[in-house]
């Protein structure tokens, strides 16, 4: 059977027990380990890449053994990719490496531990984007939990044991609800296998609608979708620099990607009903972060409300159900990943030389620091949706999804989330201009080091990333395509029962 | 009184003869060679073991259907002789370090032992009565085993008044019972009801007389209110046996008798249980947020596990569900067992010889200093919370599926939502361990130690490797009572 997943879940497993070996006050050697371990399962991801065929549309490489039975059913190790999460799994290898060159100087205590715990993080989070067996899912899902409770609580800043908590709290209360849907369809249909749930089909309309909310609980909350964000800007805050990376480069598409996953092929007709529903949320998280984001002092809050806006995107492209739609929406979470992420390690450099992330104390530091200026001003606007970066591609494709959506059934929506896009703007540009243009007028940020080789090194993949993307998407399209066809495919035929 | 009876029931017999040689052979031991009785004591356990073994699938009853061998009971019984090692590992160092170590504390737990062991396989009303006598009355003395200390003198009283109290109603309810079917054998209880059209409300009384009395020894909500006290007057050592032992003990008669013997009238027993399930949940998880110290938080957590147990009741009032909601229950109280006993360890390895450090702020700082301490101790919060790749949630899986199996699902639902609120607690003790300063001195003890590292181990691997104790748990089957 093909291990070839087993090798992306669990290769940085191989990274934890060497630092296990290693004294705890050798720092550097503890950092160089988990880097190569990272960059060592980056590696196996692009050998799974290079095998992966774009043209077929489902679960490929697929590792299915019997784990171990439960009241009789079936419960295994069921691992596979397909076009729909084939980006996501690359998104986390290759922001993984990224977010530990990232913390190098800015983690100086208990290396060890936060090392172990980032690449068992890793190991949860690509298990939770191929898991094909719901109860692996769940087990995956709500392993992530424990490291980044962890990196919050013991790395972050002033409040990190709240945020660490209500971060745990609120994320389990939504995954248990999930739990109860996991349970209920294991109990129905006696599997726990997605694709035989698919097959399987024939769900009562109104009992579909009940597993669907409580599936959307757990994801809702992770995204987090307006009004269930109230965890984000805390747990962002208070984390260390790599922890906001990962949390909004990869954990909140854990939250995506489980309505695209789960919800939409496993309860079609819900989704199709609910589809406005989700839309108009979506739409509020878009124009609502945006407003918060606005008036944020704190550049760090800033990022992460804005977070909130930018996955109301996602959501509203996946639920346009057809395909512009989707295919922007797992477009959009890439690019989010990319540029958020990149805003985040950002303010990390900004926040390591001044120990302050308040705008009012900084200003005209692109004279100080021309390269960090330049790198900011190509990530601002990439997240505000420039044409030619990555940005753009990805919000453009979600706009003209939900406008012609049947689904969502009005272009309104649409309208609502174009405003979303210039607020964008309106917020990032004020925040660039706060910070590095106008005079120098704070002694202590004359003396401000532009960056260094380790910090550019950082920095230049995602930019990389930013200009393909946005310059020629199309690779990038033609992976998840047919996968996507596919999904909408099995949607068509039940919208048309629907309506 | 015949050779297969005796054969039958051996491994009880192990232990309570075992037990009763002790007595008198700790007598003979000089005072600074503590270590030669919990040794043989172990001894004992280990070839009750042996024997338990040789004749794991006997299905079998003896002494004209007093007692019942069967998948259930061997299951059971090897699971408190393995938690009686654990315990006797556990007490030695702790007893020599608060000056209570004497002979007869082993010996007490293992006739507690057998009381817990006879109930697992009794078939009779009266056995059941005998066991839980046997079961309680060393109890008893063990939680006042720090005499002259007067918060265990306390716990000890209080322990014995409302035991003797739910052993009242437990009588009680047995000559009801009696007087109504002119038998306490359990297959004889089942058929002079199916010969009745309509049962007497006196058997009903009876049987929740019954209810009563086991629901004290197993602290379920609203017979919980000695549990805090006793836990936290109690030596610690204790304690933690009492926790997992006296518990599984409890449950062991309630699942038999209302499982088996009073299935018609699960109509009435489903709901009542049901109410008991989430009222114990319920308090028991509200009541453990307050707690600051670390025995009355694991008290209060010990009957919302009460609580969960309590589900795969109501669930087997389904008769379809049955079977696998015993399993669920079984099962649960394994990974419980293992889990439970495993954080007391820590508990005692933090206790200083005086009696303090069991303050939940007492553990400050240990995720620094003492990691692999501090490591068990969060896998052990995690799985009694519930969180995955743990046993624990195994546990809770599987007993959730037979709450909603049953067409329980508000009560899965709040099973789920206190699992919830517990995390709140469970968690403050790992903030406290790795986010808060400070400097514990826990005791570095080889046998605690290596008790507490299994038990971290089987947590972890059971966890992620369910498979054999399913399997195990799935054999469990219960004699059918009827011939």
């Amino acid at each position: 059977m093909d291990t070839m997943l087993t090798w992306v879940t669990f290769t940085p497993l191989l990274g934890v027990l060497v630092i296990l070996l290693l004294p705890k006050d050798r720092h550097n050697l503890i950092r160089w380990v988990a880097l190569l371990g990272s960059i060592v399962t980056f590696g196996v991801s692009l050998f799974m890449l290079s095998r992966f065929e774009s043209s077929f549309p489902n679960l490929q490489m697929v590792e299915r053994r019997s784990w171990f039975q439960i009241a009789g059913v079936e419960i295994e190790y069921f691992i596979g990719v397909d076009g729909l999460s084939l980006l996501l799994v690359l998104l986390t290898t290759f922001l993984t490496p990224i977010s530990i060159l990232s913390t190098w100087s800015a983690i100086e205590e208990r290396v060890k531990e936060f090392m172990i715990f980032f690449l068992l993080l890793e190991v949860g989070m690509v298990g939770v984007f191929l898991a094909q067996d719901l109860f692996l899912f769940y087990i995956f899902w709500e392993f992530t939990l424990v490291p980044m409770y962890f990196l919050i609580g013991i790395w972050g800043g002033p409040r990190r044991v709240y945020a660490a908590i209500k971060f745990f709290l609120y994320t389990m209360a939504g995954s248990i609800l999930m739990l109860l849907a996991i349970l209920w369809l294991g109990i129905r249909f006696e599997s726990f296998a997605v694709p035989d749930l698919i097959q399987q089909a024939g769900i009562p309309a109104d009992i579909q609608t009940w597993l669907f909310l409580a599936f959307a609980a757990a994801f809702a909350i992770k995204v987090p979708m307006w009004p269930l964000h109230s965890w984000l800007p805390d747990a962002h805050v208070e984390a260390p620099t790599a922890g906001s990376v990962i949390l909004a480069g990869v954990l909140l598409k854990m939250g995506t990607y489980g309505f695209l996953r789960f919800n939409i092929p496993l309860f079609p007709d819900a989704a199709v009903r609910l589809a406005p529903w989700m839309a108009l949320f979506a739409v509020i998280g878009i124009l609502y972060g945006a407003a918060v984001s606005y008036a944020q002092r704190d550049v760090k809050k800033l990022v992460a409300y804005s977070s909130v806006s930018h996955l109301g995107f996602v959501i509203l492209g996946l639920f346009a159900l057809n395909p512009q739609g989707i295919q922007g929406g797992i477009l959009q979470m890439v690019n989010h990943g990319l540029s958020t992420g990149a805003l985040f390690i950002i303010v990390g450099m900004i926040y390591e030389r001044r120990h302050t992330r308040e705008m009012d104390a900084f200003g005209g530091l692109w004279k100080i620091m021309p390269v960090y200026g330049a790198l900011t001003l190509i990530v601002t606007l990439s997240s505000m949706g420039l044409p030619g970066l990555n940005g753009f591609v990805g919000e453009f494709t979600i706009l003209l999804g939900s406008f012609g959506s049947d689904a969502i059934g009005s272009p309104i929506y649409a309208g609502l989330a174009a405003a979303g896009v210039i607020l964008a703007a309106i917020y990032m540009l004020f925040m660039f201009q706060k910070l590095f243009l106008g005079p120098v007028d704070k002694e202590e940020n004359k003396v401000l080091k532009d960056l260094n080789w380790r910090e550019i090194i950082t920095l230049v993949p995602l930019v990389f990333f930013i200009f393909w993307i946005g310059l020629y998407p199309k690779p990038f399209f033609d992976l998840m395509g047919p996968a996507v066809d596919n999904l909408v495919a099995t949607l068509g035929t039940v919208s048309m029962v629907v309506r | 009184m015949d050779l297969q009876s005796l054969l039958a029931i051996l491994p009880v017999l192990i232990v309570a003869g075992w037990a009763s040689l002790l007595l008198l052979i700790d007598l003979f031991i000089p005072k600074q060679r503590g270590w030669i009785t919990p040794l043989l004591a172990a001894l004992g356990l280990v070839a009750a073991i042996i024997a338990l073994l040789s004749k794991f699938d006997l299905e079998t009853s003896a002494f004209a259907g007093m007692i019942i061998i069967d998948g259930f009971a061997s299951l059971l019984q090897l699971l408190f002789l393995v938690l009686g090692l654990m315990a006797i590992a556990m007490a030695y160092d702790y007893l020599r370090r608060r000056k209570i170590a004497r002979g007869e504390y082993y010996t007490l737990l293992m006739f507690s032992l057998s009381g817990m062991m006879l109930m697992a396989s009794a078939g009779d009303l009266i056995v059941v009565f005998v066991s839980l006598e046997l079961l309680s009355i060393p109890l008893y003395v063990l939680a006042g085993f720090a005499r002259p200390k007067t918060d265990s003198e306390e716990a000890a009283m209080k322990y014995f008044l409302l035991g003797a109290f739910a052993s009242g109603f437990m009588v009680y309810g047995i000559a009801l019972i009696f007087g109504v079917t002119g038998t306490t054998q359990l297959y004889g209880i089942i058929e002079s009801i199916r010969a009745v059209s309509t049962i007497p409300s006196l058997a009903l009384l009876g049987g929740g007389m019954i209810m009563i009395g086991l629901g004290f020894k197993v602290a379920a909500v609203p017979f919980h209110m000695w549990t805090p006290d006793v836990y936290q007057g109690a030596p610690t050592s204790v304690t933690a046996f009492m926790s997992v032992g006296a518990k599984a003990g409890g449950f062991a008669a309630l699942l038999r008798i209302f499982i088996t013997a009073f299935p018609e009238v699960a109509a009435i027993w489903g709901p009542l249980t049901m109410w008991i399930a989430a009222l114990t949940m319920a308090w028991g998880n509200v009541a453990a947020i307050a707690q600051k110290n670390i025995k009355r938080m694991l008290a209060y957590s010990s009957i919302a596990h009460a609580g969960y147990i309590f589900m795969a009741l109501p669930a087997a009032a389904v008769p379809a569900v049955a079977p696998e909601a015993l399993r669920g229950a079984l099962f649960y109280l394994i990974a419980y067992g293992i889990t439970n006993l495993g954080a007391w360890g820590i508990v005692l390895a933090l206790e200083k010889s005086e009696g303090t450090g069991l303050e939940i702020e007492d553990y400050a700082g240990l995720g620094m200093k003492y990691p692999a301490l501090a490591l068990a101790m969060t896998v052990f919060m995690l799985s009694l919370t519930g969180v995955p790749p743990t046993v624990g949630f195994m546990g809770k899986f599987y007993l959730f599926r037979a709450a909603i199996d049953a067409d329980l699902f508000w009560l899965a639902i709040v099973g789920v939502i206190t699992s919830l609120i517990s995390a709140y607690y469970y968690l403050r003790v790992i903030v406290v361990m790795y986010m808060q300063e400070g400097s514990p001195a826990p005791r570095s003890e080889l046998l605690l130690n290596a008790t507490v590292i299994l038990s971290a181990l089987a947590t972890i691997i059971f966890g992620l490797l369910p498979g054999p104790l399913l399997q195990l748990a799935s054999q469990a089957n219960i004699l059918s009572l009827l011939p």
